[in-house]
This record gives C-alpha cells, structure tokens and sequence, in this order.
C-alpha cells in the first residue's frame, strides 16, 4: 500500500435514479481510495452501478438521476461541492473519462484533430491551432497511431484505433485520474490486451490514478493493486487483487472467479452464477445477493449485512464473516 | 450508395413527379365539369364573346393539341394568357414572385431561429414548468388560424399601438429601393431590403423592414411549431448520447456542447423538416398576404380567384407546383451532401 | 354508454399526462360540439337578426361579446358559428379515412409496381401545398358544404396513406402474417382481420390531427372567399367580416370566433398528443 496521501477517495457515495416507477438506487453506500500510480478495479454485472458510479466521480449522472450522499475528494478538493464552472474546468484536465464504445463517443463530424484542437484550446485558451495540431500528432503516435489521421473523420478508423484516440484525448492534458469505463468491451481479444497495456504504461510513466470498470474480473485481476466488486449498487469485496484471487470470500465474489477460463487447466467445468441480477425497483429482503447464494442462511434473508473487515485491506458484505455470528 | 448515384436518382425522380403535376393540372382545369371560359363569364356571356375568347386563348383547339401546346409553352416559359387582359400570365407572376421571395425567407428564418432557440431551451429544461410552457406554446402556435393571428397583431400593433404599418409593402407616397445602378449597370433582386441596402439607403431599409417585420412574425410563429417539437425530441436524445457525455467529460463549455456538439447533428433532420414544411409556408403565404396586402403570388391567386380568371389561376398552380419540387430536391441534396456519412 | 364512459375515463386519468390530454381535448371539443347542437336553444338572441343592438358596441354585460357592423349579437352567432366547419370536418374525414385507408392497405400489402406508382402520387400530392390544392378543387366543384370537404378530403387523403403504409411494411413480414397467407387465406381476409387491427390505432391519432387541419383549413378557405354561401352564423365568416373592420379597432368580431376556432382545433389536436403518446410511449428515462 502507498504511503503517500490518496489522490482521490470516495466517501459513502449514494446516487439515486428518481424514475416514474419509483426510487431506485444505483450506488448504495461506496467508499474506496486511490493513490499514485495505482490502479482500481470496479468489477460487477450489468445493472451493478458500476458505470453510475464512473460518471458520479465527475459529476456526469444522467437525468433522472443524482447524488443524494456521500463525497468525492480529489486531491483535498470535494468535487461535488464544485461550482459547475470549476468542475466542468476539472473534466479534461484533472480527471478524465474513457468511454465505453468509441464508435459513439466520438464527434462523427469533426475531424480527429479537432477533437484535439477543441480539448486542448477549451482549457488553455492560450494555445494556438498550429500548436495543438502538433501536440495531438505526438498524442496519436504516443498511443501508437500514425500521426497523419489527425485529418480523418472518426468512422474512417477501426475500433481499436478509436479507442486509441480516446485513450489519447484522455492523457493530453495530463490528468491526476483516469476512470476507463469497459475500454475493451468493444473491441477484439488481441487489441484488448494492447489498450490495457497502453493504460498502464501511460499510468506508471505519469503517475495517474486509474480506475478500470468492467464485468471480466480477469482483465482487472493482473493489472490493478486492488479490486472493488459490485453487484447491485453495493460494494460486497473490496480487497488487493491478489486476495481476490488467492482467497476470494464473498459468495458472489467465488462464483465471478469460477466462471473464468484457465488456459492451464486441462478440464475446467465453467460454472455461471444461477439466476440473474436483481431489478433495483424491487430488491429482495435482506442480503441483495442471497436469492442467488448458495451459502444464504436465515439472516441473509432478513437483514442486509454492512461490510465486515476480514483482513487488513479485505472487506466483505457477508454475514458469513460476521464474527459475532453464532455458529 | 455514393453521392453521385443518390443526386442522378433524386433528380431523375423529380422529373416524373413534375410531370404528373403539370398533368394533373391540365386536366383538372379542363375535362371536370364546367368550361373554364364559361365559368369565367359566369354563363352570362353571349356565344360569340365566348368564342372569341376562346379562339384568343388557344382554348378551342382539340385537347391534345391544348395538351401539347400546354407544355411547349412551359419550356418556353410561356403560362398562357390572363382572362382579363391577355396580358402574359408568366410576366405577371414573375412580378408578383419576388414579394413572396421575400416573406418566405423571412418567415422561415423567423420559424427556424424561434424554434431552435425554444427546441433546445426546451429538451435542456425536459419536464420541467419551462418545458411544459414552450411545448404548449408550440402547439397553440400551430393551432391558430395564421389570418387570425395576422389580424390580432394588426390589431395590437397597427391600430392599438401604431407602431407598424397595418398592411402593403412599402410606404406608398415613397419611390420604392430600386437596387444598385451604376452608369448604365443595373442590378436588383425585388427584395425591398437588400436592394435598399444595395442602392445604399439605409431609410428605405427601415422602412422596408416594418412593413416586413408583421407579415413575416405572423407567418414564422406558426410555422416554428414543428420546428421546436422536433428540435426538442432530438435534442434531447443527442444530449443523452455517448458523444455528447463524452465530451461533457472532456470538460467543453456548455454553449460548446449545445451548440456545436448536439445542435450540429440535431440539425440535420431540421434542415430536411425545413423543405416539408416549405409546402405549409407557401399555403400560409397565402393567407398571410391576403391578410396583409402583401402583393405577392399569394394575393396574385386570390385576386385571380375573385376576377374567375382561370387561365392565370392554372398557371399560378403550376408555378407553386414546380417551386415545391424544386426546393425538396433542393433540400435533400443538401442533406446528402452534408451528413459525411453518406458521402463514403 | 354513459357508464362505460366513467371507467374510460378512470383508465385515462391513470396513464398520467396523455391520459389527462386526451380527456381535456375531448371535453373540450365535446362541450363545442354540444353548445353547437343545443345552440338555438341558448342564444341569448337569434344571430342572424340585424340591430339587435346598435352596431359596433364593445362587450358588455348586456352584449358580453359586442356586436358587429349590421348590430348582431355576437355572443349568439359565436354559440351558433360552429355548425358549418363542424359538418366539413366530420364529413371530410370520413371520405378521407374511406378512400385513404382501404387504398393504404391494399396498395402497400401488394407491394411491387402498384405501390410504387400509387405512392409516387401520394407524395405528390401530399408535397403540393394543401390550402393551395385545396382552392383548386373547391374551384372547380364549387362552393357548399360537400364540396369543401371533398376538397379538403383529397388533401389529407396521403396523410392516412402514408402511415398506413409505414405500418404496414412493418406488420407484413411478421411470421402470423405469413402463416395466414401459408393457410390460403384470401388477401382481402389477412387484410382486414390481421393487418387492419393493428393499424388501428395510428389511424386514430391520424384522424384527430386530421380533423383539426380540416377546421383550419375549411377556416382559411372561408377567409379568402370561398367559403359556404348560405346565410348561416359561421366563425370563418365573421373573420372575414371583421377584416374589413379592422381599422376601427373592433376587435371583439374578429376575437371571439377565433377563439372558437382554435378552441375547437386545439381539442382536436391536444386529443391527437394525447392518444399519440400513449399508442407509442417515448422512452424517457435512461438509468443504467
């Protein structure tokens, strides 16, 4: 664990979906930090929040939802607090988001290097086209793009090459934080690989905070220091990756790490978790996860378990780690 | 398909529609009941003027021949001969053309910025009381009569306040702006405002705005219904989209991400919207300059109606029909040619 | 009937905002329709009697809507004006839903040469400007009631085609479709026992809308001088009437039928929202 002081910590965060058929909650009660150079794995299904999540760091909830509690502290700065001016300033700059489908996330009418050239001239005004111009091809070379395509049109790349230049857009004016939501979702296994690497290698050369969303638990167990696993707004194992992995202990937590092919394993029986996520308008009593556990005694069923400490950084929401429970 | 096969097939389309237009025309003005010169005299006439006016208008000829004749002229520019004078009826809808010119982009303009504006005040606002307020505004807008609409603001602002003239185009006991003359180069457009400004007389451009300002506010608030209705649904799904959170994220000013972002492709289908309606502008051209006195081809019509002048009506249809093709041509060339999606 | 109208009711109020739309526009158009059919029961006086009081007199207690040029109560003729635009707008949508929909129907289920020359005529007409179109044709047929809404009725007639034909496509390729026609069904039968039903409700909405352009329409005709001929109150009339009072400031001649006028549009169209709505619900919230 770093000494230093955490780049940005989230205390208690709750964000709220207020829709026509009810309240429903996307993020119940998150709290994690993250300093220097370290890298967060939020992992979870569909459904989970994690993505909610992602986008309640900047301030970027969609309609109808919002924050009803909790705060985002970055670098001793509460982000939610901000004037919407100095927020938007921190976007871009601070903290910057990759999204998910970089066909849709990129403006299909503008050319790449205008893209650049607004970011870029957006936060310092000062700079000049020729000089944004510049800095964007060394920015697409850095990514590993030939620095001619600052001139093409989004849908003149291929997939990868678009996340490339999200990636790119990212890091330009570098960020302190980098929130990477399903970065490789959209693309094939090969480019995967190569995005997650440029990620990390863009981490450790700036000394970025960076925050991995995704629902395959094996693209954050080897590149992050710790990992977060969600399900249903809540978080039910919050650990260093490599206790996830050698001593997963929450119900759901096992089920994610059994349900990931090993190459060395001659057979492996892959098992899915049974049933499905649970509909946030109408959660069940008790424990979200015990409709779907197979460990789910007669208090999961009645009371929803907080997070017991299992180790010195090993959280778990799951009264099976209750110490007090009677056996 | 690449730009250039979609611009063959579009105009090769227009051709035919055209062409059953101008038919269409044709033998409505004929073969239904009644003879259009005796409708014209009103069956009161002796057979000889009846005759005489018929041989004068080629009207006595065989229907093929008629036929024939029909659209030679039209390649000739010739829309045949006015009821009342003989005079050529192309001359006198050419003369009457530039007023119309000039309310209708005067009016679109006005519909297109009101409902832009209140479009994306609306969709930024979704659901709330100032949602609620514009949407309603848009849809009574599109409700009232635009002659009655016309005759409120006659009302309020002519004889109530006495700030606009009531109706014409121009001040009559002044020359109106005859354009840019220089030496023996003349050069004007028939819009009142930019041939003031071309001749340099910026008075005459004061003036020609006032007597512009209520037929055009009229004729724009109803049409920017649709235009704020449509706005608003796109705007809304474009500021949803991932392009638009993406480059909130990037940290772009809001007027940046409005305007430049989700406007920019919300636009598209406006601009398309903009050529449909452009058939409501010249139906509400119409009634607007009949209210106003606004001597364009809306009032040519009328005036033709109340005269039973049918030959010069026929031709005033024929020109409104070809105007119409032209401009949704127009309009969907356009778009082809600025969603660079379609180009590759 | 009265009592299945309360549930009706009941059910609309619960589907929030276009449930109450649809109620208020029917209210609305409802009650016009109503005061125009027990109008010569309520008028305070007989519309069409002359120097009722003096000419021009702005509202008062006794004239709450003045009177016009030759002294009629105008109160009375706005009660009885709507009588006219009425008949055009309901006899016009029913030619029109008559022609339109069959032709629709057939012309888009068969499909090939017949649609694509019958839609080439439908986007003519329906591209041509309608109040123009609609001029045209009373022109040649004449003036009176019938031959307004046949006028009328020809240019909404590619409205309901169009929509038709939209749904149609969708509906076509559905395997229940298929399997009727795999059964030998006539086309005649698959048309009307399977297609029409679901087209149902889009026709609705289509004829609300419908209806309102007919009265504005049917208005704007009336405004330039083609209106009906006969001597009865009519809010298109007194319009016209009021233009060439203008000058004289008496704005309570031209006010109060319009007012009519864009109530009764206004019902029609907010019924029109309203259905339009609830048929096809908008996504409105996100929320992943």
């Amino acid at each position: 664990m770093s000494t230093e002081l955490p780049l940005i910590t989230v205390d208690a965060l709750t964000v709220e979906y207020w829709t026509r058929r009810g309240k429903l909650r996307a993020v119940d009660n998150v709290s994690f930090s993250l300093g220097k150079a370290e890298t967060l794995g939020v992992v979870g299904e569909s459904g989970s929040g994690k993505s909610t999540l992602g986008l309640s760091l900047i301030g970027l909830v969609p309609f109808p939802g919002r924050v009803t509690k909790g705060q985002v502290v970055l670098e001793g700065t509460e982000v939610l607090k901000m004037q919407k001016n100095d927020l938007r300033n921190l976007r871009g700059t601070k903290v910057c988001y990759v999204f998910q489908d970089p066909m849709t996330s990129l403006n299909p009418v503008k050319k790449i290097g205008a893209h650049f050239v607004e970011l870029i001239q957006t936060h310092q005004p000062k700079v000049t086209k020729e000089e944004a111009l510049e800095r964007a091809k060394k920015l697409l070379s850095d990514v590993g793009i030939q620095p001619e395509r600052i001139n093409d049109y989004p849908h003149q790349l291929s997939g990868g090459m678009r996340q490339r230049i999200m990636i790119a857009l990212a890091i330009a004016l570098s960020p302190r934080v980098v929130i990477a939501d399903e970065p490789t979702t959209a693309l094939d296994v090969i480019v995967q690989a190569k995005i997650l690497d440029l990620l990390n290698t863009f981490r450790d050369a700036y000394g970025m905070a960076l925050i991995l969303i995704t629902h395959d638990l094996s693209i954050v167990m080897e590149r992050s220091n710790r990992i977060i696993v969600m399900y249903a707004g809540q978080i039910v194992e919050y650990a260093p990756s490599k206790e996830i992995y050698s001593n997963p202990q929450h119900p759901y937590s096992k089920g994610l790490l059994k349900s990931i092919p090993n190459i060395e394993l001659a057979e492996q029986k892959l098992e899915a978790i049974p049933g499905s996520p649970p509909d946030l308008l109408s959660l069940p009593i008790g424990c979200h996860f015990n409709p779907r556990c197979s460990y789910a005694f007669e208090r999961c069923r009645k009371e929803v378990p907080p997070l017991f400490k299992t180790g010195s950084e090993h959280f778990v929401r799951c009264f099976l780690y209750d110490k007090e429970r009677k056996a | 398909m690449t730009l250039r096969t979609y611009i063959i097939a579009r105009v090769l389309l227009t051709i035919p529609m055209i062409f059953i237009l101008l038919t269409t025309v044709f033998i409505v003005m004929r073969v239904l009941p009644g003879d259009p010169v005796q409708l014209h005299f009103e069956k009161m006439a002796s057979p000889a003027a009846v005759a005489a006016m018929k041989a004068q208008l080629g009207l006595d000829k065989p229907l093929w021949v008629q036929y024939f004749n029909y659209l030679a002229g039209l390649f000739r520019g010739d829309l045949g001969k006015s009821m009342q004078d003989y005079s050529p009826v192309a001359s006198q809808i050419f003369s009457a053309f530039p007023a119309t010119l000039e309310l209708a982009i005067c009016s679109m303009t006005i519909a297109i910025l009101v409902g832009l504006f209140l479009g994306v005040e609306s969709s930024k606002a979704y659901n709330k009381p100032k949602d609620h307020v514009i949407r309603v505004f848009g849809i009574v807008t599109y409700t009232i009569p635009v002659f009655f609409l016309g005759m409120i603001l006659q009302l309020i602002f002519g004889v109530g306040l006495h700030w606009l003239p009531v109706g014409g185009r121009f001040d009559p006991t002044i020359e109106p702006p005859s354009g840019l003359t220089i030496g023996s180069f003349h050069f004007s457009t028939g819009l009142y405002t930019i041939d003031s400004l071309l001749g340099g007389n910026v008075y005459k451009f004061v003036v020609s705005l006032k007597y512009l300002l209520l037929p055009s506010l009229t004729l724009g608030l109803v049409l920017c219904g649709v235009f704020i209705r449509l706005t608003r649904t796109n705007m809304f799904e474009t500021l949803r989209s991932d392009f638009v959170t993406a480059a909130k994220a990037r940290g772009l000013k809001e007027t940046t991400v409005t305007y430049g972002y989700a406007l920019r492709n919300a636009f598209l289908p406006v601009l398309t919207m903009m050529g449909l309606q452009f058939a409501l502008l010249l139906g509400g051209a119409v009634l607007t300059e009949t209210t106003f006195s606004w001597p364009g081809l809306g009032r040519y019509l009328i005036d033709r109606i109340n005269f039973r002048d049918y030959t010069a009506i026929q031709g005033v249809v024929v020109v409104f029909g070809i105007f119409v093709s032209i401009v949704s041509l127009a309009v969907d060339l356009l778009y082809a040619y600025l969603d660079p999606r379609i180009r590759l | 009937m009265l009592s299945s109208i309360f549930p009706g009711i009941r059910s609309l109020a619960k589907r929030g905002l276009a449930g109450w739309l649809v109620i208020f526009g029917a209210v609305l158009t409802g009650a016009i329709v109503v005061m125009t059919l027990v109008s010569p029961w309520i008028s305070p006086h007989n519309p069409s009697t002359l120097n009722v009081g003096h000419p021009l007199l702005p509202p008062s207690s006794q004239f709450p809507f003045g009177t016009d040029d030759v002294g009629r109560d105008m109160l009375s003729r706005v009660i009885s004006g709507g009588g006219t635009m009425l008949q055009v707008a309901v006899l016009s949508v029913f030619v029109c839903m008559l022609v339109g929909v069959p032709l629709g129907l057939f012309s888009s289920y068969t499909g090939g040469l017949v649609d694509r020359f019958t839609s080439l005529i439908m986007d003519s007409v329906y591209a041509f400007p309608g109040l123009v179109l609609a001029i045209a044709i009373t022109l040649v047929l004449g003036r009176g009631v019938i031959n307004m809404s046949l006028s009328i009725a020809v240019v909404y007639i590619p409205s309901y085609f169009r929509v038709i034909r939209s749904q149609v496509f969708s509906i076509k390729e559905l395997p229940y479709v298929e399997a009727a026609n795999a059964a030998g069904a006539k086309k005649r039968t698959v048309l009307s026992r399977y297609v029409l039903p679901n087209v149902l409700p889009s026709i609705v909405v289509v004829a609300t809308v419908n209806f309102a352009d007919a009265i504005l329409t049917a208005a704007g005709l009336t405004f330039i001088g083609m209106g009906v001929l006969v001597n009865v109150p009519d809010w298109g009339w007194d319009l016209t009437n009021g233009r060439r009072l203008l000058p004289s400031g008496s704005w309570w001649v031209i006010a109060f039928p319009g007012l009519m006028i864009i109530l009764l549009a206004l019902g029609f169209t907010l019924m029109g929202e309203g259905l339009s709505e609830l048929l096809n619900p908008k996504l409105e919230e996100g929320g992943k």
